[in-house]
């Protein structure tokens, strides 16, 4: 075959594959399958309410098929306890499945801390949980695109196609990622997707005794959550990282990373 | 299915080796562990391999000639090694194929299997340019052969594979192959040190992460890779130097028999040479090494962000024993001493190459155990324990003898590769 031949057949079919090839874009499955566009969620901690009662962590745990003694959890609570000399003790035993029982403080190694309460200065609760970011690090760094953002601002792991490599697990600067001990994936918080589309609340939302969590549609200028964000003095968790959370906290000390 | 799960008392992956002080939270624990310490300085020895064995290929440093040949069939044996740690530390590696299947080139390791394969291919297609005179003249020694062995008529398939259907070894086909052999290696040079700066990236891009996110750590895992390969490769060639020696005595192997087979005195001859001049490279990349360490280390020291707290408590009080003696003084300082001094040997660069490949674990040990050492949090630290004797699987890859397994293979493949592929040769037989 002479090379000018040659040329001209590559040419060819090149152009005749690409013609089938450009029409698989013509459908986007993003789009056909996006239920609610309109749709943004966000989450709203008031942390002034949280009382450390671990419900949320309970009820997570039960919904999302997380085992309640694996030393993980989608969502914990931190308690931040400062002295009047000014020390901070930070503890979370067992992520606050079973609250905060006990006022000494678990320093971890089997040790604790005694705090006399008349020596306490400040002391306040911090729920925590996946911030479902606008511009997520762990999808970004997942090599298989097993970990990925929904249209409607939620960020879901495939548990069928996930290597278990723990990129994203060390990409999350918030730590919302862990390994789950059953199916040995990376396992994060989903706002309870399966709730949500539901048109019910999440599990932790619906747990906490005191409205201290909360959820809304970002979108819609309506909704009363929007309008907190909105409207009050809100605050994110490590916004350094450029990550954009959108899970929103009332009475956020700068202390709380 | 609820129920059943969450009555369970469960073991998390990272629980076994992370011992978790003051404020860590909940869900962080030790995951990359001793076989991701395992993955940049096996791919690091691969990369360094190559380029050692590139001086001579492409540069023409012909006092390097045999030492390269040796480099470059050992890289080919250290290649599917640079593989194993990541496939030990998958979770599911049975799905370890997804990452060539579905791709999102947004991660910094999805790329890594086309790099690692254009990498691989690379290297065999070098090898079999380098070799192909050989594999005919085998073959067609063989095949001349009136009644061949089992074993032999084996050998001859696997040579007459090997030649890919080119019989052609005129000395203008040879040349040709000379020609296009410089070539590849060329274009190795710089694929190795993606691969490797590749593994860099990995790290250096996780922003989460205070002690890895450097652009320096690209251009340090480059500088250490060679290191570490220049002075594997010095070690392993002198050791079998010593056993050809030994051969070359007592007759024991076939080779050794030939009536124009190198004498023990030339072998010594030999290898004194080619280790004193690859050691010279060998300190060249160490200078490079060390400074752009140090440099990134003054740098958070002098700049002090706010992980400068938690990194300093880290670096000078808790892994300083690690950091600055294990890496610095013994892998990196006392060789560098030894190399320099006056009247160097090859006794004592081989002892060097050693200590500078524990010095090259130890930086890889430092920055992936070491980056996991403090939580993100910045109130809290976590302390690793390796795993040595395993009570489950994963203890077991994940511990000890998982990452000495990770140690020996290549040893093993190389024994096999020379079988077909022998690193030393008679001058003529290849270029």
């Amino acid at each position: 075959m002479e090379r000018r031949e040659f040329l001209k057949k590559c040419i060819l079919v090149v152009a005749g594959a690409s013609v089938p090839v450009s029409a698989l874009t013509l459908i986007d499955p993003k789009k056909v399958f996006a239920e609610n566009p309109d749709i943004q969620w966000a989450f709203l901690v008031d942390t002034n309410k949280c009382v450390g009662c671990g419900f949320c962590v309970k009820a997570c745990k039960v919904e999302n098929d997380v085992p309640l003694d694996a030393n993980v959890s989608r969502t914990w609570v931190e308690r931040y306890v400062y002295t009047k000399d000014d020390r901070r003790y930070v503890d979370s035993p067992k992520a606050a499945l079973n609250g905060f029982t006990e006022s000494r403080i678990d320093l971890g190694r089997g040790e604790f801390k005694d705090i006399d309460p008349k020596s306490v200065g400040k002391a306040f609760f911090v729920p925590k949980l996946c911030n479902h970011c606008s511009s997520p690090a762990c999808t970004q760094v997942c090599p298989v695109g097993a970990t990925y953002k929904t249209d409607d601002g939620v960020v879901l792991v495939d548990r069928k196609w996930c290597i278990g490599c723990g990129y994203c697990i060390m990409a999350c600067p918030y730590a919302a990622r862990f390994f789950h001990p059953v199916y040995n994936v990376a396992d994060k918080c989903t706002f309870c997707y399966h709730r949500l589309s539901k048109g019910l609340d999440s599990a932790c939302v619906n747990a906490c005794p005191f409205g201290a969590r909360k959820m809304g549609n970002i979108h819609d200028k309506e909704d009363p959550i929007t309008q907190i964000i909105m409207n009050e003095r809100v605050g994110v968790l490590k916004d350094e990282f450029g990550t954009k959370p959108q899970a929103f906290y009332i009475g956020l000390a700068q202390e709380v990373r | 299915m609820v129920g059943q799960i969450a009555q369970h008392a469960m073991e998390v992956h990272g629980e076994a080796w992370t011992i978790k002080e003051l404020f860590t939270l909940p869900n962080e624990y030790i995951y990359w562990s001793i076989q991701i310490v395992m993955y940049p300085f096996m791919t690091g020895l691969v990369a360094g391999a190559f380029v050692l064995s590139s001086l001579y290929h492409v540069f023409g440093v012909e006092k390097l000639k045999e030492i390269a040949r040796f480099s470059l069939v050992f890289s080919f044996a250290l290649l599917p090694v640079a593989m194993m740690p990541l496939m030990l530390h998958l979770q599911q590696p049975f799905r370890g194929i997804n990452v060539l299947m579905t791709p999102h080139f947004t991660s910094a390791i999805s790329a890594f299997g086309i790099v690692f394969l254009t990498y691989a291919s690379i290297v065999a297609s070098e090898i079999w340019l380098v070799y192909r005179k050989y594999f005919v003249q085998m073959a067609q020694e063989l095949m001349a052969k009136q009644s061949r062995s089992f074993i032999d008529g084996f050998r001859m398939m696997v040579f007459q594979a090997l030649t890919l259907g080119a019989w052609d070894i005129s000395p203008e086909a040879v040349e040709k192959d000379h020609k296009a052999c410089k070539i590849m290696a060329g274009i190795g040079i710089p694929v190795a040190c993606f691969l490797h700066g590749y593994a860099g990236f990995i790290f250096g891009s996780v922003k989460a992460n205070a002690l890895w996110m450097t652009p320096l750590m690209p251009v340090i895992f480059i500088c250490s890779a060679v290191v570490s390969g220049v002075a594997l490769c010095i070690l392993t060639y002198v050791i079998v130097q010593e056993i050809r020696k030994y051969m070359a005595r007592s007759k024991m192997a076939r080779w050794a028999r030939d009536a124009d087979a190198p004498g023990a005195e030339e072998l010594e001859a030999t290898k004194h040479m080619e280790v004193m001049i690859s050691s010279n490279y060998l300190l060249y990349f160490m200078i490079a090494a060390m400074t752009l360490e140090i440099l990134d280390l003054i740098f958070r020291g002098y700049t002090q962000v706010k992980s400068w707290d938690i990194l300093r408590e880290v670096i000078m009080e808790r892994d300083f024993f690690k950091i600055f003696i294990m890496q610095y003084t013994i892998g990196n300082l006392l060789p560098f001493v030894m190399m320099i001094l006056p009247g160097r040997t090859v006794r004592r660069t081989t002892i060097a190459t050693v200590l500078v490949l524990f010095g090259v674990f130890m930086m890889r040990y430092n920055v992936v155990i070491g980056g996991q050492a403090f939580s993100l949090s910045f109130a809290g630290f976590m302390d690793y324990h390796l795993p040595i004797i395993p009570h489950n699987f994963e203890t077991f890859k994940e511990g000890l003898f998982g990452a000495l397994t990770v140690v020996v293979t290549p040893f093993v493949l190389f024994y096999f590769i020379n079988m077909f592929i022998p690193a030393f040769l008679k001058e003529e037989t290849t270029h």
